[in-house]
């Protein structure tokens, strides 16, 4: 079915293919160009594709605006933290559900995939409550506890579940003979096996804490406190109109970073997350 | 859990050692489960009966009436066929344009890696700064009306048209997520067992006969799993509406979720926000449940 494309058909995939990349691309392009535009430039019609004039104040007037290197800094160590804890929390959930043989293993697996049924959207009411209650409003403890333990990390646990439970078992029974107990079983045999689900693993919850909106809008009031998602929709000028070209800087400064890593490492990101457990 | 009946072992036998190191490996997660999920669901059900006042610091127990109240709410119905466009539109395009996508990255192609990595790449943009950027160019003076323009083209105020602010908020979900599907239903494409292509080519079948007869049905579990996930993703969709629209124009983008958020964190009747807390977690298991079950009747194929 592959290979006999015609040079004709060849030509009209790679047409079809372009003209599809348009919206995929040309936002990114339109975002990161804008962003050194000078604001008289920046709804200049017919519109420009390569800026006539660059002005790269716009990067300097983001951190003027707002504490941008601070909260560059919230959603950094935020992120770093809910994956790392993410990692742990749900390869050790997911190896035991498993591999290790426990009295209601079954249920408290049934229990826990409730997580996916129960988006953090059907309880934030309450979350803000027990914060609130716990004096943790305007902290960050909410949008770390909640996605390493809560509802966002039980789909981690699924998929680390679906690659332990393919692992053949005479590694682990070897080991066994050898003396060596559970955890270092898990720990020196079991885990290294899983860097490829632990990788997929790593991708979604980064990506899933660097892009929070709806609780951190929630639960953080300063500032000082906001993370990115919520600061780049702050740039707005004494009327409340929208400073686009700086608002624009802000938000290359957030993507591109993350954009070049992923080009850098996309085999291992796409491939990583096509052959997770995903595939039912 | 076997040898219970051996006499003059010591209590921790292997499997005891191991059940108990099996209730430590999940105990974060459980523990985390129940305060984060099942607690709040518990305490969302709570709240939702009761009246509660937080100017006043007021919290009475008021039975049906916030449901009473749902019933009334003029506003619902039209919020809840807001949600039921935004979830259809995002499932449907989004689904065809992944498996089209799909289709055209497992062709035989020089550079295809290329396509593949700028198709995906939205994905791994910053949720806000794509959205932002849209809302650029969706401006009435923005990017997309000026390029309209050159080709002589008036085009809409995008965002303040109820129809068009519409199509604008799935449009703008469908191109930053349809990376994901789009992957894993290559996977999937490239998981089918290509002696049954040539068994059918030998049989003369179509190409377009050979796609509808078996690679559909070959791909019938990843095209559940992920309508089950697209879904439910849809129903949790949340900044793209805030900083596009803000439900507007009038309540026309206003979604469950959105209007949710506004109830309990705008207005502070966190009562009623929670009923439709209670709404939203009915809709996204009855959802499930469907799909669950038409997932005997319609995928052929389970690996």
């Amino acid at each position: 079915m592959k290979t006999d494309l015609s040079p004709r058909l060849r030509v009209a995939l790679y047409g079809l293919m372009c003209v599809l990349l348009i919206p995929f691309v040309f936002p990114t392009w339109w975002m990161v160009t804008s962003s050194v535009k000078p604001i008289s430039d920046i709804f200049a019609f017919p519109p420009d594709l390569w800026p006539r004039r660059f002005d790269f104040s716009t990067y300097s007037r983001v951190f003027e605006l707002q504490p941008f290197a601070r909260q560059y800094w919230n959603s950094a160590y935020i992120a770093a933290l809910v994956t790392a804890g993410t990692m742990v929390v749900s390869s050790m959930a997911g190896y035991a559900f498993a591999r290790i043989r426990f009295p209601f293993s079954n249920t408290i697996f049934m229990v826990v995939l409730l997580g996916l049924l129960i988006p953090s959207e059907v309880t934030i009411v309450p979350l803000f409550q027990m914060f609130l209650r716990w004096g943790m409003i305007n902290t960050h403890w909410p949008l770390i506890l909640v996605p390493i333990f809560g509802a966002p990390s039980v789909f981690a646990t699924f998929v680390m579940r679906q690659f332990f439970i393919a692992l053949p078992g005479e590694l682990e029974e070897a080991a066994r003979v050898d003396g060596l107990g559970r955890f270092k079983i898990f720990w020196i045999i079991a885990l290294p096996l899983a860097k490829p689900a632990l990788g997929a693993v790593a991708i979604f919850t980064f990506l899933h804490s660097w892009n929070l909106y709806l609780e951190p809008i929630v639960f953080l009031s300063s500032t000082q406190m906001f993370t990115l998602p919520q600061a780049l929709t702050q740039f707005t000028d004494a009327y409340g109109g929208a400073m686009w070209n700086v608002q624009l800087a802000a938000a290359t400064m957030t993507a591109v970073p993350v954009l070049i890593v992923f080009i850098v490492a996309q085999k291992q990101f796409v491939e990583g997350l096509a052959h997770t457990g995903l595939k039912g | 859990m076997s040898d219970i009946s051996q006499q003059k072992r010591p209590f921790w036998t292997i499997a005891r050692k191991d059940a108990a190191a099996g209730y430590l490996f999940i105990a974060p997660q459980l523990i985390g489960i129940i305060t984060f999920v099942l607690i709040p669901l518990g305490l969302v059900f709570y709240y939702s009966l009761h009246e509660w006042n937080v100017l006043a610091n007021t919290f009475t127990f008021v039975g049906d009436a916030n449901y009473q109240m749902l019933l009334r709410d003029p506003n619902l119905p039209p919020v809840l066929l807001a949600s039921a466009i935004f979830s259809a539109g995002l499932v449907v395009v989004n689904m065809s344009l992944a498996l089209l996508l799909a289709v055209l990255l497992d062709q035989k192609l020089k550079g295809i890696v290329v396509f593949r990595t700028l198709f995906f790449s939205p994905v791994v943009v910053s949720l806000v700064a794509w959205t932002i950027v849209w809302s650029f160019l969706l401006q009435a003076n923005g990017g997309i009306n000026g390029i309209l323009q050159v080709f002589g083209i008036e085009g809409p105020n995008w965002l303040r048209t109820p129809t068009t602010a519409m199509i604008s908020v799935v449009v703008v979900q469908v191109f930053k997520n349809v990376g994901l599907n789009m992957i894993l239903f290559l996977a999937a494409l490239q998981g089918v067992p290509k002696e049954l292509y040539e068994a059918a080519r030998v049989d003369g079948a179509s190409r377009f006969k050979q796609f509808r007869r078996i690679t559909l049905p070959m791909i019938s579990p990843t095209i559940l799993l992920t309508s089950i996930i697209t879904i439910v993703g849809s129903l949790q969709v949340f900044a793209q509406i805030a900083i596009l629209t803000k439900g507007g124009p009038g309540v026309s983008t206003t979604v469950l979720v959105y209007y949710l958020y506004q109830q309990a964190f705008q207005f502070n009747f966190f009562g009623y926000g929670s009923t439709l807390s209670i709404l939203l977690f009915v809709i996204v298991a009855v959802l499930t449940f469907i799909q669950w079950q038409m997932r005997k009747r319609i995928v052929f194929y389970e690996n």
